[in-house]
């Protein structure tokens, strides 16, 4: 659910809470930030590896026991002060979607292609999703619903965007034509 | 035979006017028993119109209205009462208490309307405020009541005498967002659990991502987005 820069401060904030081992790492992501979309042990071991190379975490002594060998993880200083950086800073509002819903309105207007319809259809697709979230929220604990409300005020927020266009598409195409 | 249930509650290219300002323009639409139907639209595109007019409140000037496979447009008004009293509930955007009346008579009020005694009609009102979520309010009057919990008073009423259709206009539009969510959460749980069919105006997203379907009605004609992007 997270996008893939944030994995890495995000394990090395789980590694803050408490030093982990890799599998105890993945157990927590995917019960506090997966949401039903896990992440790999690959990835988890990768991410691992690369922290200790760059010395925001240290690998522990191999620990014999059953099973294969495994290593505990500890956050180093330099680590901490990455997860404290990224926690002060506000994340870049990301206009990627917008774009492309006004890459795609002016355009259908260029080609003189039903604007309108897209528009519609953009609509249907928003409160699907809306109404999978508010199931979610519905049958979901309390972290599964501030997840989802991200997701619902976001999308709102589209939505409205997709009314105030579709009410104003003739202008739209008379500035679009010139 | 297209295999879909026959709709308990449906409208057929009604026509409703209001001086010379034509608020529904041949607007159609089916629900089915047990449906959730949200009916969005921008303000003044007709949607609580089609809602009175569903309702039985409004009598269109031209089209048809069918309930249960009787015409609503044509029936005389008394039967018409009757059955919005029997067979319908109603939610509106502010509660609409009566201010005279505790909480619980309030609750009860549809069933006294339709000849029950006072006792058993407080009885069937009472396990309304456990399940709301409003207990310890049942002799507060609506002015003792915050706005949140006088909707959830109002549903209650809406849904105590086991209505087969809920009609809820814009049903959150006077709460914030919290409390709006917590009308809406108990509004679905307890018509899924009564299997009551609800029509909801709204036009907030939010809101509508409740309802199982939604329809657009814009310029006084309703337009099925699911359809569209199918």
């Amino acid at each position: 659910m997270l996008s893939g820069m944030s994995v890495p401060l995000t394990l090395l904030g789980l590694l803050e809470r408490e030093p982990s081992h890799g599998y105890e790492l993945k157990r927590d992501y995917d019960a506090f930030f997966g949401r039903g979309k896990p992440v790999s042990f690959g990835q988890v071991y990768g991410t691992l590896s690369r922290l200790a190379r760059d010395g925001k975490a240290i690998a522990g002594p191999a620990e014999h026991g059953e099973g294969p060998e495994r290593r505990r993880y500890v956050i180093t200083e330099q680590g901490a002060s990455d997860v404290e950086r990224w926690l002060a800073e506000p994340a870049e509002p990301e206009l990627h979607l917008q774009s492309v819903l006004f890459a795609k309105v002016v355009l259908a207007l260029m080609l003189d292609r039903p604007a309108a319809r897209y528009l519609d259809m953009q609509r249907a697709a928003h409160l699907a999703r809306m109404r999978e979230l508010t199931e979610q929220i519905q049958n979901g604990g309390v972290l599964d619903t501030v997840l989802a409300d991200y997701g619902l005020y976001h999308m709102e927020a589209d939505l409205r965007w997709i009314d105030h266009t579709a009410a104003r598409l003739d202008m739209i195409a008379k500035a679009v034509h010139g | 035979m297209t295999g879909k249930p026959a709709p308990i509650i449906e409208a057929r290219g009604v026509e409703k006017s209001f001086g010379h300002t034509p608020a529904l323009r041949g607007a159609t639409i089916a629900v089915a028993r047990g449906e959730i139907l949200a009916v969005m639209g921008p303000s003044g595109s007709g949607k609580s119109t089609l809602l009175h007019c569903l309702a039985g409140i409004l009598i269109p000037d031209e089209g048809e209205v069918w309930f249960d496979g009787s015409r609503l447009d044509t029936m005389p008004e008394g039967k018409r009462s009757d059955l919005r009293r029997d067979r319908f509930g109603f939610v509106f955007q502010f509660g609409q208490l009566v201010p005279e009346l505790t909480a619980e008579e309030n609750v009860a009020l549809p069933l006294l309307l339709s000849g029950v005694r006072r006792g058993p009609a407080l009885a069937e009102a009472r396990p309304w405020f456990g399940r709301l979520g409003l207990d310890g309010l049942e002799g507060r009057r609506s002015g003792e009541l915050s706005g949140g919990q006088a909707q959830r008073v109002a549903l209650a009423r809406g849904l105590v005498a086991r209505p087969e259709v809920l009609f809820a206009d814009e049903p959150t539009g006077s709460l914030d967002s919290m409390s709006g969510e917590l009308v809406m959460r108990l509004l679905t749980a307890a018509v899924r659990e009564q299997g009551t069919t609800v029509i909801l105006v709204t036009h907030e997203a939010r809101v509508a991502a409740y309802a199982g379907r939604e329809v657009v009605v814009r310029d006084g004609m309703v337009g099925s987005l699911t359809e569209v992007a199918q």
